[in-house]
């Protein structure tokens, strides 16, 4: 749905080049929510800009739904960012205009007759359940009651794909997870496909399907949440289930989804081995229970043991 | 003088500083207003970006900002000659009031856009609103409070700029003043021609920050 290739913005800074992204792919499948996770300063917010051309990349190109829009001219493209939502850390809201106001401006920048308008509208507002709101101002609404007008304005259009730029970042943790659920909800009940950026490993967590690990303006690791975590070495898995340093010796198991069988109980009745849990970490990801042991594993039939959990499907990472 | 004698000429004179303050308002925001709206969106990272023209309009802005009312005023008498075809007179004088004040409400409406910031300007370029656009929709009806505390800040410059018009021939409470308060010792006028001004500039001021408040929600 979402294709960037080779994508890379140089800025001129007082006379010295900053490269914000440096060469990056990203491919986002249709109907998924895409997350690119990184610090401030690893340059996604650059990349998630370029993907609706509100900053031109230097080089590289970027297609959505089908349509290339590096090569359009003005006015096409125009019309390809109606059909691209997006929705923005400070809601960017027109404070002159009511709740309704703001979610026809989109409308009314398609041309869409006035009666037309106001039906599709009210639909939006129910839609993000602030049908009540239409006639207060931005400025009368809570954070989280003014990123679900972002939302609705974002949606206007009916747009196949949702742009996020940290929308949770500047809510405190429960609105945050109000507004993930509604972005879960309109991800499986309308098919969008939504490709958000955060420094939140929560967001990722709640409700992506697929992530992208970025820094210094690189994408370091990316995939599909349980594609990552079983990866070895997955730096993902490491921020996910943070565990000490391993001693030489100690075993890291890795289960995404098998977090339901007695592993552990079992691979000590059938080898002769002892094992002592170090430390464990278990979390809910994009719906499955993934995590992480840490394990000292000591016996005669260790390498055996070890040898019959990755057979299980199990990642096994021994330290050396 | 009795009041029999003041009223008369009061009301005259009030009259011609309402006439050339209002006129010349009308005039400063078709002149400023737009040159105010270049000189944000011409700007580099604007929506019409053109670093020439930008520098171009910001040095006429700069040239008009500098010259001292009175000078201007004098300055400008054969272009006033050639639209009016006169220099005397109250509607004589929206002409130097008018390139006066153009360029001092050009930098606040310049001012009150960029108050509007980028984050609602690139919202509305996402959305795939064109630039007129934007200009039309986004970026005036949001600076709408700053627009009105500028124009009335201008209001009040345009009373006190009128005042001096009086000096060649404008009429208005400020030739009232100098006429009648200073060369003839009338003290009572001279009073009563302050407190006049104050009390108009009291009414614009109060009726500006009152709409600027009514426009900004929350």
């Amino acid at each position: 749905m979402i294709d960037v290739s080779g994508l890379r913005k140089v800025y001129q800074d007082r006379g010295r080049e900053v490269v914000a992204v440096d060469g990056v792919d990203l491919h986002v499948r249709e109907g998924e929510i895409f997350g690119v996770l990184g610090q401030s300063g690893a340059g996604k917010s650059t990349l998630l800009r370029c993907v609706n051309l509100l900053e031109r990349p230097t080089s590289g190109t970027v297609s959505v739904a089908g349509q290339e829009l590096t090569g359009l001219k003005e006015g096409d493209l125009r019309r390809a960012r109606q059909r691209i939502g997006m929705i923005h850390q400070h809601f960017a809201l027109l404070s002159s205009r009511t709740v309704a106001g703001n979610v026809a401006f989109p409308l009314e920048v398609m041309g869409m007759a006035k009666a037309e308008r106001a039906r599709r509208t009210a639909e939006l507002l129910e839609l993000v359940g602030l049908a009540d709101k239409a006639g207060a101002y931005p400025a009368q609404l809570s954070g989280g009651q003014k990123q679900r007008v972002g939302i609705a304005r974002a949606l206007a259009g009916s747009p196949p794909v949702l742009l996020s730029d940290e929308a949770t970042s500047a809510l405190d943790p429960g609105t945050t997870q109000s507004i993930l659920a509604l972005l879960k909800r309109l991800n499986r009940e309308l098919g969008l496909t939504i490709l958000l950026i955060t420094h939140e490993m929560h967001v990722v967590k709640s409700i992506c399907d697929s992530v992208a690990i970025m820094r210094d303006g690189v994408v370091e690791e990316s995939g599909t949440i349980s594609e990552l975590i079983s990866r070895p070495g997955s730096r993902l898995a490491a921020e996910l289930f943070p565990l000490p340093e391993p001693e030489p010796g100690q075993v890291t198991i890795t289960f995404t989804g098998q977090a339901g069988e007695p592993v552990v109980s079992q691979v000590v009745r059938k080898f002769d081995i002892d094992v002592n849990i170090l430390g464990g970490a278990l979390e809910e990801v994009a719906g499955l229970s993934m995590g992480r042991l840490r394990l000292l594993v000591t016996g005669d039939e260790r390498a055996a043991a070890l040898t019959y959990l990755a057979g299980r499907g199990l990642l096994v990472e021994e330290a050396r | 003088m009795t009041w029999e004698e003041m009223l008369p000429l009061l009301l005259e004179s009030t009259g011609q500083t309402v006439q050339m303050v209002l006129w010349s308002t009308l005039f400063t925001v078709i002149l400023g207003l737009p040159l105010g709206v270049a000189l944000v969106a011409t700007d580099r990272g604007g929506l019409f970006p053109s670093p020439v023209l930008n520098r171009v309009l910001g040095l006429i802005v700069n040239i008009g900002r500098s010259l001292p009312f009175i000078v201007l005023m004098i300055a400008i008498l054969p272009l006033t000659r050639l639209i009016v075809g006169t220099t005397i007179g109250t509607i004589a004088s929206v002409v130097p009031l008018t390139l006066g004040a153009a360029p001092f409400f050009a930098r606040l409406v310049e001012t009150a856009l960029r108050e509007v910031g980028r984050d609602r300007v690139q919202a509305a370029q996402a959305m795939g609103a064109g630039r007129v656009t934007i200009v039309g929709k986004v970026l005036l009806p949001e600076a709408m409070p700053g627009l009105v505390a500028g124009l009335t800040v201008t209001v009040v410059a345009l009373i006190s700029y009128s005042a001096m018009a009086g000096a060649i021939g404008g009429g208005g409470l400020g030739d009232l003043a100098i006429r009648y308060g200073y060369q003839r010792f009338e003290t009572t006028l001279m009073i009563v021609t302050v407190v006049v001004l104050v009390v108009v500039v009291q009414i614009v001021q109060t009726l500006g920050d009152t709409v600027a408040r009514r426009l900004a929600r929350g």
